[in-house]
Protein backbone atom coordinates (compact mmCIF):
# COMPACT_ATOMS: atom_id res chain seq x y z
CA UNK A 1 0.00 0.00 0.00
CA UNK A 2 2.88 2.55 0.65
CA UNK A 3 4.86 1.87 -2.44
CA UNK A 4 1.77 3.76 -4.22
CA UNK A 5 2.65 6.92 -2.39
CA UNK A 6 5.15 9.48 -3.54
CA UNK A 7 8.13 10.24 -0.93
CA UNK A 8 6.37 13.64 -0.04
CA UNK A 9 2.63 11.77 0.51
CA UNK A 10 4.69 9.11 3.19
CA UNK A 11 6.36 12.02 4.96
CA UNK A 12 3.29 13.96 5.39
CA UNK A 13 1.47 10.65 6.88
CA UNK A 14 4.58 10.14 8.94
CA UNK A 15 4.30 13.80 10.84
CA UNK A 16 0.42 13.35 10.93
CA UNK A 17 1.83 10.09 13.14
CA UNK A 18 1.51 7.24 11.19
CA UNK A 19 4.94 5.71 12.27
CA UNK A 20 4.47 2.76 9.72
CA UNK A 21 4.65 4.87 6.91
CA UNK A 22 8.55 5.49 7.50
CA UNK A 23 9.32 2.12 6.61
CA UNK A 24 7.91 2.90 2.69
CA UNK A 25 10.87 5.75 2.62
CA UNK A 26 13.17 3.01 4.38
CA UNK A 27 12.51 0.55 2.15
CA UNK A 28 12.72 2.65 -1.10
CA UNK A 29 16.16 4.53 -0.05
CA UNK A 30 17.94 1.79 2.16
CA UNK A 31 19.73 0.60 -0.65
CA UNK A 32 21.08 3.80 -1.63
CA UNK A 33 22.06 4.93 1.77
CA UNK A 34 23.68 1.66 2.49
CA UNK A 35 25.74 2.03 -0.83
CA UNK A 36 26.88 5.26 -0.03
CA UNK A 37 27.50 4.62 3.74
CA UNK A 38 29.86 1.79 2.35
CA UNK A 39 31.72 3.65 0.10
CA UNK A 40 32.99 5.62 3.49
CA UNK A 41 33.00 3.03 5.76
CA UNK A 42 34.86 -0.01 3.29
CA UNK A 43 33.17 -2.66 5.86
CA UNK A 44 29.27 -3.82 5.29
CA UNK A 45 28.97 -4.47 9.93
CA UNK A 46 30.04 -0.56 10.07
CA UNK A 47 27.79 0.93 6.90
CA UNK A 48 24.89 -1.11 8.48
CA UNK A 49 25.07 0.49 11.50
CA UNK A 50 25.57 3.59 10.37
CA UNK A 51 22.89 3.60 7.62
CA UNK A 52 20.89 2.76 10.67
CA UNK A 53 21.68 5.83 12.44
CA UNK A 54 21.15 7.66 9.24
CA UNK A 55 17.40 6.62 9.36
CA UNK A 56 16.81 7.21 12.89
CA UNK A 57 18.31 11.03 12.14
CA UNK A 58 16.22 11.24 9.53
CA UNK A 59 13.27 10.21 11.07
CA UNK A 60 14.05 12.66 14.38
CA UNK A 61 14.72 15.55 11.77
CA UNK A 62 11.83 14.56 9.80
CA UNK A 63 9.72 17.77 10.91
CA UNK A 64 13.04 20.05 9.30
CA UNK A 65 12.48 18.44 5.72
CA UNK A 66 10.44 21.48 3.86
CA UNK A 67 10.31 20.20 0.59
CA UNK A 68 12.64 22.69 -0.88
CA UNK A 69 14.55 19.75 -2.21
CA UNK A 70 14.12 16.15 -3.35
CA UNK A 71 13.82 13.96 0.15
CA UNK A 72 16.83 11.88 -0.98
CA UNK A 73 19.22 15.23 -2.06
CA UNK A 74 18.19 15.97 2.38
CA UNK A 75 18.96 12.35 3.20
CA UNK A 76 22.19 12.08 1.24
CA UNK A 77 23.10 15.26 3.37
CA UNK A 78 22.72 13.44 6.26
CA UNK A 79 24.52 10.30 5.04
CA UNK A 80 27.39 12.49 4.04
CA UNK A 81 27.92 14.25 7.26
CA UNK A 82 27.05 11.08 9.20
CA UNK A 83 29.84 9.63 7.35
CA UNK A 84 32.53 12.15 7.98
CA UNK A 85 31.30 12.44 11.61
CA UNK A 86 31.76 8.47 11.50
CA UNK A 87 34.82 8.40 10.31
CA UNK A 88 36.59 11.11 12.25
CA UNK A 89 35.25 8.92 15.41
CA UNK A 90 37.03 5.84 14.01
CA UNK A 91 40.07 8.19 13.72
CA UNK A 92 40.23 6.75 9.97
CA UNK A 93 41.86 8.88 7.43
CA UNK A 94 39.58 10.08 4.50
CA UNK A 95 42.00 8.76 1.59
CA UNK A 96 42.92 11.40 -1.22
CA UNK A 97 44.15 9.30 -4.38
CA UNK A 98 46.93 10.95 -4.33
CA UNK A 99 48.51 10.10 -0.50
CA UNK A 100 50.74 6.69 -1.44
CA UNK A 101 48.61 5.26 1.57
CA UNK A 102 45.40 4.79 -0.61
CA UNK A 103 47.45 2.57 -3.20
CA UNK A 104 48.35 0.20 -0.49
CA UNK A 105 44.80 -0.14 0.60
CA UNK A 106 43.90 -0.33 -3.00
CA UNK A 107 46.74 -3.32 -3.63
CA UNK A 108 45.03 -5.00 0.05
CA UNK A 109 41.82 -4.76 -0.96
CA UNK A 110 42.09 -6.22 -4.69
CA UNK A 111 43.79 -9.02 -3.53
CA UNK A 112 40.50 -9.85 -1.41
CA UNK A 113 38.51 -9.30 -4.34
CA UNK A 114 40.34 -10.94 -6.87
CA UNK A 115 39.20 -13.90 -5.10
CA UNK A 116 35.69 -12.58 -5.10
CA UNK A 117 35.98 -11.74 -8.75
CA UNK A 118 36.67 -15.16 -9.90
CA UNK A 119 32.84 -16.00 -8.39
CA UNK A 120 31.12 -13.08 -9.95
CA UNK A 121 32.75 -12.84 -13.11
CA UNK A 122 30.17 -10.34 -14.61
CA UNK A 123 30.92 -6.95 -15.92
CA UNK A 124 28.86 -5.13 -13.28
CA UNK A 125 30.57 -7.04 -10.27
CA UNK A 126 34.28 -5.31 -12.05
CA UNK A 127 32.88 -1.98 -11.93
CA UNK A 128 31.64 -2.47 -8.34
CA UNK A 129 34.98 -3.59 -7.03
CA UNK A 130 37.06 -0.84 -8.95
CA UNK A 131 34.56 1.42 -7.26
CA UNK A 132 35.59 0.17 -4.26
CA UNK A 133 39.14 0.74 -4.62
CA UNK A 134 38.43 4.84 -5.31
CA UNK A 135 38.91 7.26 -2.64
CA UNK A 136 35.51 7.81 -0.48
CA UNK A 137 35.53 11.24 -2.15
CA UNK A 138 35.44 9.57 -5.77
CA UNK A 139 33.45 6.94 -4.88
CA UNK A 140 30.88 9.06 -3.08
CA UNK A 141 30.39 11.50 -6.25
CA UNK A 142 30.19 8.78 -8.47
CA UNK A 143 27.80 6.99 -6.41
CA UNK A 144 25.59 10.06 -6.02
CA UNK A 145 25.65 10.62 -9.63
CA UNK A 146 25.03 7.42 -11.44
CA UNK A 147 23.03 5.34 -8.75
CA UNK A 148 22.00 8.08 -6.40
CA UNK A 149 19.80 9.99 -9.28
CA UNK A 150 21.01 13.17 -8.16
CA UNK A 151 21.70 16.22 -10.51
CA UNK A 152 25.40 18.34 -10.43
CA UNK A 153 23.62 20.98 -8.33
CA UNK A 154 21.98 18.38 -6.26
CA UNK A 155 25.58 16.71 -5.45
CA UNK A 156 26.63 20.17 -4.87
CA UNK A 157 24.39 21.20 -2.02
CA UNK A 158 24.48 17.43 -0.61
CA UNK A 159 28.87 18.20 -0.76
CA UNK A 160 28.31 21.70 0.65
CA UNK A 161 30.57 23.05 -2.68
CA UNK A 162 30.21 24.37 -6.07
CA UNK A 163 28.17 22.84 -9.09
CA UNK A 164 31.56 23.61 -11.04
CA UNK A 165 33.41 21.61 -8.65
CA UNK A 166 31.63 18.54 -8.40
CA UNK A 167 32.05 18.50 -12.13
CA UNK A 168 35.38 18.59 -11.88
CA UNK A 169 35.38 16.13 -9.35
CA UNK A 170 33.37 13.79 -11.19
CA UNK A 171 35.41 14.00 -14.22
CA UNK A 172 38.51 13.21 -12.36
CA UNK A 173 36.76 10.49 -10.16
CA UNK A 174 35.99 8.77 -13.80
CA UNK A 175 39.48 9.03 -14.85
CA UNK A 176 40.79 7.38 -11.83
CA UNK A 177 38.00 4.37 -12.24
CA UNK A 178 39.32 4.25 -15.39
CA UNK A 179 43.35 4.08 -14.20
CA UNK A 180 41.91 1.50 -11.53
CA UNK A 181 40.06 -0.71 -14.10
CA UNK A 182 42.95 -1.02 -16.60
CA UNK A 183 45.49 -1.78 -13.67
CA UNK A 184 43.71 -4.17 -11.67
CA UNK A 185 40.79 -5.71 -13.93
CA UNK A 186 42.79 -5.76 -17.00
CA UNK A 187 41.91 -8.84 -18.20
CA UNK A 188 38.37 -8.38 -17.55
CA UNK A 189 38.41 -4.95 -18.96
CA UNK A 190 39.83 -6.73 -22.61
CA UNK A 191 36.91 -9.24 -21.89
CA UNK A 192 34.50 -6.72 -22.56
CA UNK B 1 34.86 24.72 -35.85
CA UNK B 2 38.35 26.32 -36.95
CA UNK B 3 41.01 23.70 -39.06
CA UNK B 4 43.35 23.80 -36.31
CA UNK B 5 40.86 22.25 -33.97
CA UNK B 6 40.04 19.51 -36.62
CA UNK B 7 44.40 19.15 -37.13
CA UNK B 8 45.28 18.59 -33.33
CA UNK B 9 45.73 15.85 -31.55
CA UNK B 10 43.38 14.40 -28.83
CA UNK B 11 44.17 16.62 -25.93
CA UNK B 12 43.53 15.62 -21.96
CA UNK B 13 41.25 18.55 -21.67
CA UNK B 14 39.15 17.33 -24.46
CA UNK B 15 38.41 14.08 -22.52
CA UNK B 16 36.58 16.19 -20.27
CA UNK B 17 34.51 17.46 -23.01
CA UNK B 18 33.34 14.50 -24.58
CA UNK B 19 32.21 13.80 -20.87
CA UNK B 20 30.28 16.91 -21.22
CA UNK B 21 28.88 15.25 -24.70
CA UNK B 22 27.98 12.17 -23.39
CA UNK B 23 26.71 13.42 -19.54
CA UNK B 24 24.41 16.22 -22.01
CA UNK B 25 26.02 19.42 -20.38
CA UNK B 26 27.57 20.65 -23.46
CA UNK B 27 26.04 23.81 -24.83
CA UNK B 28 24.45 23.41 -28.58
CA UNK B 29 27.23 24.97 -30.29
CA UNK B 30 29.40 22.49 -28.50
CA UNK B 31 27.58 19.85 -29.53
CA UNK B 32 27.53 20.65 -33.15
CA UNK B 33 31.43 20.65 -32.68
CA UNK B 34 31.91 17.70 -30.91
CA UNK B 35 29.23 15.92 -33.24
CA UNK B 36 31.47 17.24 -36.24
CA UNK B 37 34.85 15.88 -34.85
CA UNK B 38 33.21 13.03 -33.81
CA UNK B 39 32.02 12.39 -37.53
CA UNK B 40 35.91 13.23 -38.90
CA UNK B 41 38.59 11.79 -36.19
CA UNK B 42 38.86 8.46 -35.63
CA UNK B 43 41.14 9.17 -32.41
CA UNK B 44 37.92 11.12 -30.89
CA UNK B 45 35.22 8.59 -32.03
CA UNK B 46 37.51 5.69 -30.71
CA UNK B 47 38.03 7.64 -27.05
CA UNK B 48 34.05 8.37 -27.30
CA UNK B 49 33.35 4.78 -27.71
CA UNK B 50 35.28 4.20 -25.02
CA UNK B 51 33.56 6.53 -22.47
CA UNK B 52 30.30 5.56 -23.58
CA UNK B 53 31.15 2.12 -22.55
CA UNK B 54 32.41 3.16 -18.93
CA UNK B 55 29.34 5.56 -18.89
CA UNK B 56 27.52 2.24 -19.55
CA UNK B 57 29.20 0.26 -16.89
CA UNK B 58 28.53 2.97 -14.49
CA UNK B 59 25.02 3.50 -15.19
CA UNK B 60 24.13 -0.66 -15.00
CA UNK B 61 26.86 -1.06 -11.44
CA UNK B 62 24.68 -2.46 -9.06
CA UNK B 63 23.83 -1.28 -5.72
CA UNK B 64 24.58 -3.01 -2.45
CA UNK B 65 21.70 -3.99 -0.13
CA UNK B 66 21.81 -4.66 3.85
CA UNK B 67 20.35 -7.39 5.99
CA UNK B 68 17.00 -8.46 5.57
CA UNK B 69 16.28 -6.79 8.99
CA UNK B 70 17.51 -3.52 8.18
CA UNK B 71 13.74 -2.11 7.76
CA UNK B 72 12.85 -4.13 11.11
CA UNK B 73 15.33 -2.64 12.82
CA UNK B 74 15.04 0.72 11.92
CA UNK B 75 11.20 0.81 12.79
CA UNK B 76 12.38 -1.04 16.38
CA UNK B 77 14.48 1.77 17.09
CA UNK B 78 12.13 4.52 15.84
CA UNK B 79 9.19 3.13 17.85
CA UNK B 80 11.03 4.68 21.01
CA UNK B 81 11.41 8.06 19.60
CA UNK B 82 9.21 10.93 18.71
CA UNK B 83 9.84 13.46 15.85
CA UNK B 84 11.63 16.64 16.88
CA UNK B 85 9.88 19.65 16.75
CA UNK B 86 11.06 21.73 13.55
CA UNK B 87 14.08 24.05 13.94
CA UNK B 88 11.82 27.30 12.84
CA UNK B 89 9.09 26.60 15.59
CA UNK B 90 11.46 26.75 18.73
CA UNK B 91 13.96 29.27 17.30
CA UNK B 92 12.06 32.49 18.03
CA UNK B 93 13.63 35.18 15.43
CA UNK B 94 13.07 37.42 18.15
CA UNK B 95 15.38 36.63 20.04
CA UNK B 96 17.93 36.69 17.55
CA UNK B 97 16.92 39.85 16.27
CA UNK B 98 16.86 40.62 20.39
CA UNK B 99 20.49 39.57 20.87
CA UNK B 100 21.62 41.32 17.36
CA UNK B 101 20.41 44.72 18.35
CA UNK B 102 21.88 44.35 21.97
CA UNK B 103 25.61 44.46 19.94
CA UNK B 104 24.60 47.14 17.84
CA UNK B 105 23.42 49.15 20.58
CA UNK B 106 26.35 48.53 22.41
CA UNK B 107 29.13 49.55 19.66
CA UNK B 108 26.79 52.49 18.87
CA UNK B 109 27.09 53.20 22.58
CA UNK B 110 30.80 53.22 22.71
CA UNK B 111 31.22 55.58 19.64
CA UNK B 112 29.22 58.06 20.97
CA UNK B 113 30.81 57.65 24.26
CA UNK B 114 34.03 57.97 22.39
CA UNK B 115 33.27 61.03 19.96
CA UNK B 116 31.87 62.58 23.32
CA UNK B 117 34.91 62.47 25.34
CA UNK B 118 37.37 64.15 22.46
CA UNK B 119 37.86 68.00 23.23
CA UNK B 120 36.59 69.65 19.48
CA UNK B 121 38.10 73.02 20.57
CA UNK B 122 41.85 71.89 20.49
CA UNK B 123 42.86 73.59 17.19
CA UNK B 124 44.81 71.96 14.75
CA UNK B 125 48.09 74.57 14.83
CA UNK B 126 48.45 74.49 18.39
CA UNK B 127 50.95 72.59 20.50
CA UNK B 128 50.02 68.80 20.80
CA UNK B 129 49.04 68.69 24.87
CA UNK B 130 51.25 65.10 25.14
CA UNK B 131 55.15 64.84 24.96
CA UNK B 132 55.37 61.73 22.39
CA UNK B 133 59.61 61.28 23.89
CA UNK B 134 57.67 60.86 27.65
CA UNK B 135 55.18 58.27 26.79
CA UNK B 136 56.00 54.68 28.41
CA UNK B 137 54.29 52.56 25.88
CA UNK B 138 54.83 49.45 28.15
CA UNK B 139 52.21 50.72 30.80
CA UNK B 140 49.94 50.90 27.40
CA UNK B 141 50.22 47.07 26.59
CA UNK B 142 50.41 45.94 29.72
CA UNK B 143 46.50 47.20 30.28
CA UNK B 144 44.10 44.16 30.11
CA UNK B 145 41.89 46.13 27.48
CA UNK B 146 44.83 46.71 25.15
CA UNK B 147 45.57 43.14 25.36
CA UNK B 148 41.83 42.01 24.28
CA UNK B 149 41.71 45.01 22.40
CA UNK B 150 44.90 42.96 20.66
CA UNK B 151 43.07 39.88 20.60
CA UNK B 152 39.97 40.83 18.85
CA UNK B 153 42.38 42.38 16.12
CA UNK B 154 44.22 39.18 15.58
CA UNK B 155 41.16 37.38 15.81
CA UNK B 156 40.36 39.59 13.46
CA UNK B 157 43.01 39.63 11.14
CA UNK B 158 42.48 35.38 10.67
CA UNK B 159 39.00 35.83 9.96
CA UNK B 160 40.45 38.17 6.93
CA UNK B 161 43.06 35.72 6.35
CA UNK B 162 41.11 32.99 6.12
CA UNK B 163 38.21 34.64 3.62
CA UNK B 164 41.09 35.57 1.24
CA UNK B 165 42.51 31.97 1.34
CA UNK B 166 39.04 30.57 0.53
CA UNK B 167 38.90 33.08 -2.57
CA UNK B 168 41.98 31.93 -4.09
CA UNK B 169 41.10 28.42 -3.49
CA UNK B 170 37.64 29.25 -5.16
CA UNK B 171 38.93 30.93 -7.78
CA UNK B 172 41.81 27.90 -8.29
CA UNK B 173 38.92 25.45 -8.61
CA UNK B 174 37.01 27.60 -11.29
CA UNK B 175 40.08 27.76 -13.27
CA UNK B 176 40.66 23.89 -13.44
Amino acid sequence: MLTGLNDNELISKVLSGDQQAYAGLVNRYQNYVFTLALRFTKNREDAEEVSQDIFIKAYRALADFRGASKFSTWLYTIVNTTCITFLRKKRLEVHSLDNEKVFEVADNQDSGMRANMVEQKSRLAMVNNAIKLLSTDDAEVITLFYKGEQTLEEIAQILGIEANTVKVRLHRARTRLKEKMETHFAQEVKDL
Amino acid sequence: MNKDEMNSPFGAGDEQRLWDYIDGFSSPNEKTVIEQLLDGKSEWKAKYQELLEIQQLLESSELEAPSMRFTKNVMEEIAKLHIAPATKNYINKRIIWGIAGFFITLIVGFLVYGFAQVDWTVQGDSKLPVDFTKVDLSKMFNNDWVNAFMMINVILGLFLLDRFLANKRKKFTEES
